[in-house]
Protein backbone atom coordinates (compact mmCIF):
# COMPACT_ATOMS: atom_id res chain seq x y z
CA UNK A 1 0.00 0.00 0.00
CA UNK A 2 0.86 3.37 -0.43
CA UNK A 3 1.93 5.90 2.52
CA UNK A 4 0.31 8.85 3.24
CA UNK A 5 2.68 11.21 2.43
CA UNK A 6 3.43 9.63 -1.51
CA UNK A 7 -0.54 9.66 -1.59
CA UNK A 8 -0.23 13.44 -1.04
CA UNK A 9 3.13 14.32 -3.49
CA UNK A 10 0.67 11.97 -6.04
CA UNK A 11 -2.29 14.52 -5.90
CA UNK A 12 -0.10 17.46 -6.12
CA UNK A 13 1.66 15.84 -9.06
CA UNK A 14 -1.76 15.59 -10.33
CA UNK A 15 -3.12 19.13 -9.88
CA UNK A 16 0.66 20.36 -11.49
CA UNK A 17 -0.42 18.17 -14.80
CA UNK A 18 -3.83 19.80 -14.39
CA UNK A 19 -2.51 23.33 -14.21
CA UNK A 20 -0.17 22.84 -16.45
CA UNK A 21 -1.15 24.93 -19.66
CA UNK A 22 -2.21 27.29 -16.73
CA UNK A 23 1.18 27.74 -16.02
CA UNK A 24 2.73 27.84 -18.92
CA UNK A 25 0.54 30.47 -20.14
CA UNK A 26 1.52 32.51 -17.24
CA UNK A 27 5.42 32.08 -18.33
CA UNK A 28 4.70 32.84 -21.44
CA UNK A 29 2.99 36.54 -20.55
CA UNK A 30 6.75 37.06 -18.21
CA UNK A 31 9.07 34.68 -19.09
CA UNK A 32 10.20 31.90 -21.08
CA UNK A 33 6.83 29.65 -21.48
CA UNK A 34 7.97 26.53 -19.63
CA UNK A 35 6.98 26.57 -16.33
CA UNK A 36 4.02 24.40 -16.43
CA UNK A 37 6.01 21.72 -19.06
CA UNK A 38 8.90 21.66 -17.10
CA UNK A 39 6.71 21.64 -13.65
CA UNK A 40 4.77 18.58 -14.83
CA UNK A 41 7.66 16.67 -16.24
CA UNK A 42 9.98 17.09 -12.69
CA UNK A 43 6.16 15.97 -11.08
CA UNK A 44 5.94 12.82 -13.69
CA UNK A 45 8.84 11.46 -12.34
CA UNK A 46 8.45 12.27 -8.81
CA UNK A 47 5.48 9.93 -9.14
CA UNK A 48 7.72 6.94 -10.63
CA UNK A 49 10.83 7.43 -9.03
CA UNK A 50 9.52 7.70 -5.30
CA UNK A 51 9.34 4.71 -3.05
CA UNK A 52 5.44 4.35 -3.05
CA UNK A 53 5.98 2.11 0.45
CA UNK A 54 7.99 4.44 2.22
CA UNK A 55 6.65 5.96 5.24
CA UNK A 56 9.62 8.43 6.39
CA UNK A 57 8.37 11.11 5.03
CA UNK A 58 11.99 13.27 5.57
CA UNK A 59 13.72 10.53 3.08
CA UNK A 60 10.34 10.62 0.60
CA UNK A 61 10.82 14.51 0.55
CA UNK A 62 14.39 14.49 -0.31
CA UNK A 63 14.03 12.00 -3.38
CA UNK A 64 11.26 14.27 -4.52
CA UNK A 65 13.77 17.35 -4.10
CA UNK A 66 16.41 15.02 -5.69
CA UNK A 67 14.04 14.11 -8.70
CA UNK A 68 13.05 17.21 -9.40
CA UNK A 69 16.63 18.45 -9.70
CA UNK A 70 17.20 16.27 -12.51
CA UNK A 71 13.89 16.61 -14.30
CA UNK A 72 12.56 20.10 -14.42
CA UNK A 73 15.17 22.18 -15.92
CA UNK A 74 14.33 25.59 -15.45
CA UNK A 75 15.16 27.76 -12.27
CA UNK A 76 11.74 26.19 -11.00
CA UNK A 77 14.58 22.69 -10.68
CA UNK A 78 16.95 24.05 -8.36
CA UNK A 79 14.58 26.14 -6.45
CA UNK A 80 11.77 23.44 -5.80
CA UNK A 81 14.45 20.81 -5.45
CA UNK A 82 15.93 22.78 -2.58
CA UNK A 83 12.79 23.39 -1.10
CA UNK A 84 11.78 19.64 -0.84
CA UNK A 85 15.26 18.70 0.41
CA UNK A 86 15.70 21.30 3.06
CA UNK A 87 12.14 20.37 4.39
CA UNK A 88 13.37 16.71 3.91
CA UNK A 89 15.54 17.14 6.18
CA UNK A 90 13.74 18.73 9.10
CA UNK A 91 11.29 15.60 8.83
CA UNK A 92 14.15 13.04 8.99
CA UNK A 93 13.14 9.98 10.40
CA UNK A 94 9.41 11.14 10.97
CA UNK A 95 5.87 9.59 10.09
CA UNK A 96 3.27 11.85 10.96
CA UNK A 97 3.72 15.12 10.63
CA UNK A 98 2.40 18.06 13.73
CA UNK A 99 1.93 21.87 13.10
CA UNK A 100 5.13 22.81 14.29
CA UNK A 101 6.99 20.13 12.15
CA UNK A 102 5.10 21.32 9.10
CA UNK A 103 5.56 25.20 10.16
CA UNK A 104 9.67 24.06 10.78
CA UNK A 105 9.24 22.36 7.42
CA UNK A 106 8.06 25.30 5.28
CA UNK A 107 10.45 27.66 6.95
CA UNK A 108 13.39 25.46 5.98
CA UNK A 109 12.03 25.37 2.50
CA UNK A 110 11.83 29.03 2.11
CA UNK A 111 15.13 29.34 3.83
CA UNK A 112 16.67 26.99 1.28
CA UNK A 113 14.55 29.00 -1.84
CA UNK A 114 15.91 32.42 -0.34
CA UNK A 115 19.23 31.31 -0.22
CA UNK A 116 19.20 29.57 -3.79
CA UNK A 117 17.52 32.25 -5.20
CA UNK A 118 19.40 35.15 -3.86
CA UNK A 119 15.83 36.85 -3.71
CA UNK A 120 13.91 38.46 -1.03
CA UNK A 121 10.14 39.08 -0.54
CA UNK A 122 8.82 41.24 -2.86
CA UNK A 123 10.48 40.68 -6.30
CA UNK A 124 7.29 38.94 -7.41
CA UNK A 125 8.68 35.11 -7.04
CA UNK A 126 7.02 31.96 -5.22
CA UNK A 127 8.35 33.93 -1.91
CA UNK A 128 5.61 36.48 -2.08
CA UNK A 129 3.03 33.74 -1.30
CA UNK A 130 5.48 31.33 0.67
CA UNK A 131 6.59 33.61 3.17
CA UNK A 132 2.82 34.98 4.34
CA UNK A 133 1.66 31.69 4.08
CA UNK A 134 3.92 29.96 6.65
CA UNK A 135 3.80 33.42 8.78
CA UNK A 136 0.12 32.58 9.24
CA UNK A 137 0.07 29.24 9.29
CA UNK A 138 2.95 29.67 12.20
CA UNK A 139 0.76 32.35 13.80
CA UNK A 140 -2.40 30.73 13.63
CA UNK A 141 -1.57 26.98 15.10
CA UNK A 142 0.48 29.29 17.74
CA UNK A 143 -3.07 30.55 18.91
CA UNK A 144 -4.22 26.87 19.00
CA UNK A 145 -6.16 26.56 15.49
CA UNK A 146 -6.16 23.24 14.33
CA UNK A 147 -3.46 21.90 11.57
CA UNK A 148 -6.18 22.35 8.76
CA UNK A 149 -7.88 25.49 9.72
CA UNK A 150 -4.48 27.57 10.08
CA UNK A 151 -3.48 25.86 6.88
CA UNK A 152 -6.46 27.29 5.15
CA UNK A 153 -5.72 30.65 6.50
CA UNK A 154 -2.18 29.94 4.95
CA UNK A 155 -3.99 29.50 1.73
CA UNK A 156 -5.85 32.24 1.90
CA UNK A 157 -3.06 34.77 2.48
CA UNK A 158 -1.01 32.51 -0.27
CA UNK A 159 -3.76 33.37 -3.17
CA UNK A 160 -3.32 36.92 -1.87
CA UNK A 161 0.12 36.86 -2.50
CA UNK A 162 -0.43 36.22 -6.20
CA UNK A 163 -2.64 39.07 -6.41
CA UNK A 164 0.58 41.32 -4.60
CA UNK A 165 2.64 40.11 -7.62
CA UNK A 166 0.37 41.39 -10.38
CA UNK A 167 1.16 44.79 -8.90
CA UNK A 168 4.89 44.59 -8.87
CA UNK A 169 7.51 44.42 -11.12
CA UNK A 170 9.85 41.50 -11.50
CA UNK A 171 13.77 41.99 -10.18
CA UNK A 172 14.75 38.07 -10.30
CA UNK A 173 14.43 35.83 -12.85
CA UNK A 174 13.71 35.96 -16.92
CA UNK A 175 10.53 37.96 -16.01
CA UNK A 176 12.66 40.99 -14.85
CA UNK A 177 14.37 41.69 -18.56
CA UNK A 178 11.08 43.00 -19.42
CA UNK A 179 11.32 45.62 -16.35
CA UNK A 180 7.95 47.98 -15.71
CA UNK A 181 6.10 45.55 -18.01
CA UNK A 182 5.74 42.63 -15.85
CA UNK A 183 3.80 44.50 -14.15
CA UNK A 184 -0.27 43.44 -14.40
CA UNK A 185 0.63 39.45 -14.74
CA UNK A 186 0.67 37.07 -11.36
CA UNK A 187 3.88 35.10 -10.80
CA UNK A 188 4.12 31.71 -12.22
CA UNK A 189 6.19 30.30 -9.63
CA UNK A 190 3.55 31.97 -6.68
CA UNK A 191 1.17 30.16 -8.44
CA UNK A 192 2.60 27.10 -8.32
CA UNK A 193 3.39 27.02 -5.17
CA UNK A 194 0.02 28.16 -3.77
CA UNK A 195 -1.84 25.21 -5.63
CA UNK A 196 1.04 22.95 -3.58
CA UNK A 197 -0.15 24.39 -0.37
CA UNK A 198 -3.92 24.16 -1.53
CA UNK A 199 -3.36 20.84 -2.80
CA UNK A 200 -1.50 19.67 0.91
CA UNK A 201 -4.69 21.10 2.23
CA UNK A 202 -7.64 19.38 0.31
CA UNK A 203 -5.37 16.26 1.12
CA UNK A 204 -5.45 16.68 4.32
CA UNK A 205 -9.20 17.79 4.75
CA UNK A 206 -10.22 14.43 2.17
CA UNK A 207 -7.57 11.86 4.21
CA UNK B 1 45.92 20.97 -15.75
CA UNK B 2 42.50 23.23 -15.13
CA UNK B 3 39.10 21.58 -16.63
CA UNK B 4 36.49 23.45 -17.81
CA UNK B 5 32.77 22.56 -17.97
CA UNK B 6 30.29 24.55 -20.64
CA UNK B 7 26.73 24.76 -18.97
CA UNK B 8 23.89 25.48 -21.32
CA UNK B 9 20.14 24.90 -21.49
CA UNK B 10 20.79 23.70 -24.95
CA UNK B 11 23.07 20.42 -25.26
CA UNK B 12 24.08 21.72 -29.30
CA UNK B 13 25.27 25.08 -28.04
CA UNK B 14 27.40 23.43 -25.38
CA UNK B 15 28.89 21.10 -27.83
CA UNK B 16 29.03 23.63 -30.53
CA UNK B 17 31.07 25.92 -27.71
CA UNK B 18 33.31 22.94 -26.92
CA UNK B 19 34.30 22.29 -30.82
CA UNK B 20 35.04 26.01 -31.38
CA UNK B 21 37.28 26.32 -28.18
CA UNK B 22 38.79 22.80 -29.12
CA UNK B 23 39.37 24.28 -32.90
CA UNK B 24 41.79 26.87 -30.98
CA UNK B 25 43.39 24.54 -28.39
CA UNK B 26 43.91 21.39 -30.26
CA UNK B 27 45.41 19.27 -27.79
CA UNK B 28 43.89 20.17 -24.48
CA UNK B 29 41.63 18.02 -23.37
CA UNK B 30 40.03 19.04 -20.53
CA UNK B 31 37.26 20.57 -21.78
CA UNK B 32 33.57 18.86 -20.63
CA UNK B 33 29.74 19.51 -21.36
CA UNK B 34 26.69 19.84 -19.60
CA UNK B 35 24.30 20.74 -21.95
CA UNK B 36 20.67 20.22 -21.70
CA UNK B 37 18.64 17.62 -19.78
CA UNK B 38 19.31 13.79 -19.26
CA UNK B 39 16.50 12.87 -21.68
CA UNK B 40 17.61 15.56 -24.45
CA UNK B 41 15.13 18.63 -23.79
CA UNK B 42 16.05 22.34 -23.22
CA UNK B 43 17.07 23.20 -19.59
CA UNK B 44 19.95 22.57 -16.47
CA UNK B 45 20.39 19.51 -14.43
CA UNK B 46 22.63 20.48 -11.32
CA UNK B 47 23.26 16.75 -11.11
CA UNK B 48 24.60 16.30 -14.80
CA UNK B 49 26.96 19.65 -13.75
CA UNK B 50 27.88 17.83 -10.76
CA UNK B 51 29.14 14.87 -13.28
CA UNK B 52 30.87 17.17 -15.81
CA UNK B 53 33.03 18.84 -12.88
CA UNK B 54 34.18 15.72 -11.97
CA UNK B 55 35.50 14.66 -15.24
CA UNK B 56 36.92 17.86 -16.07
CA UNK B 57 38.54 18.09 -12.47
CA UNK B 58 42.10 17.06 -13.11
CA UNK B 59 43.40 18.21 -9.37
CA UNK B 60 44.30 21.76 -10.44
CA UNK B 61 40.58 23.44 -10.61
CA UNK B 62 37.51 23.86 -12.62
CA UNK B 63 36.35 26.46 -14.43
CA UNK B 64 32.25 26.60 -15.14
CA UNK B 65 30.63 28.78 -17.68
CA UNK B 66 27.09 29.35 -17.56
CA UNK B 67 24.61 30.53 -20.30
CA UNK B 68 21.62 32.24 -18.92
CA UNK B 69 19.35 32.22 -15.66
CA UNK B 70 18.95 28.53 -14.25
CA UNK B 71 22.08 27.82 -16.09
CA UNK B 72 24.73 29.82 -13.24
CA UNK B 73 21.98 29.09 -10.49
CA UNK B 74 21.86 25.46 -11.40
CA UNK B 75 25.75 25.42 -12.11
CA UNK B 76 26.31 27.18 -8.28
CA UNK B 77 23.94 24.45 -7.13
CA UNK B 78 26.42 21.93 -8.49
CA UNK B 79 28.92 23.33 -6.57
CA UNK B 80 27.38 23.38 -3.24
CA UNK B 81 27.06 19.85 -3.82
CA UNK B 82 30.23 18.91 -4.43
CA UNK B 83 30.85 20.50 -0.77
CA UNK B 84 33.43 17.68 1.25
CA UNK B 85 35.07 16.29 -2.23
CA UNK B 86 38.53 18.40 -2.87
CA UNK B 87 37.66 20.02 -6.19
CA UNK B 88 37.88 23.52 -7.01
CA UNK B 89 35.29 24.65 -8.90
CA UNK B 90 34.04 28.08 -9.79
CA UNK B 91 32.03 29.67 -11.89
CA UNK B 92 33.49 32.53 -14.43
CA UNK B 93 31.28 35.86 -14.68
CA UNK B 94 32.02 36.09 -18.42
CA UNK B 95 30.48 35.57 -21.90
CA UNK B 96 30.31 31.93 -22.39
CA UNK B 97 31.53 31.57 -25.96
CA UNK B 98 34.66 33.94 -26.03
CA UNK B 99 35.02 33.05 -22.44
CA UNK B 100 35.38 29.26 -22.88
CA UNK B 101 37.40 29.68 -26.22
CA UNK B 102 40.37 31.66 -23.84
CA UNK B 103 40.09 29.76 -21.15
CA UNK B 104 41.27 26.55 -22.97
CA UNK B 105 43.71 28.88 -24.76
CA UNK B 106 44.68 29.04 -21.13
CA UNK B 107 44.49 26.22 -19.59
CA UNK B 108 46.22 24.73 -22.69
CA UNK B 109 49.69 26.29 -22.16
CA UNK B 110 49.40 25.01 -17.94
CA UNK B 111 48.21 28.36 -16.70
CA UNK B 112 47.20 28.24 -12.95
CA UNK B 113 43.27 28.79 -12.31
CA UNK B 114 43.51 32.14 -11.03
CA UNK B 115 45.14 33.22 -14.26
CA UNK B 116 42.78 31.12 -16.24
CA UNK B 117 40.31 33.32 -14.97
CA UNK B 118 41.57 36.52 -15.03
CA UNK B 119 41.60 36.00 -19.05
CA UNK B 120 38.32 34.58 -19.43
CA UNK B 121 36.96 37.48 -17.20
CA UNK B 122 38.62 39.99 -19.81
CA UNK B 123 36.67 38.46 -22.50
CA UNK B 124 33.53 40.89 -20.96
CA UNK B 125 35.44 43.70 -22.17
CA UNK B 126 35.73 42.27 -26.04
CA UNK B 127 34.12 44.60 -28.76
CA UNK B 128 32.51 43.22 -31.82
CA UNK B 129 32.43 46.34 -34.15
Amino acid sequence: MSSRIYNCLSAIADVIEENKDFLTDLDREIGDADHGVNMARGFHAVKEKVPQDETDIGAVLKKTGMTLLSTVGGASGPLYGTAYMEAGKVLAGKTELTAEDFSAALQAAIAGIQKRGKAERGEKTMLDALIPACETFTAKTAEGASFTDALEAACAEANKGIEFTKTIRATKGRASYLGDRSIGHQDPGATSATLTLETILKFLKEN
Amino acid sequence: MVGIVIVSHSAKIAEGIKDLAQQMAQDYTGLECAGGMEDGSIGTDPLRIVEAIKRADHGDGVVVFGDLGSGIMSAEMAIDMLEGEAINAKIVDAPIVEGTIVAAVEASIGSPMERVIEEAVKTREFHKV
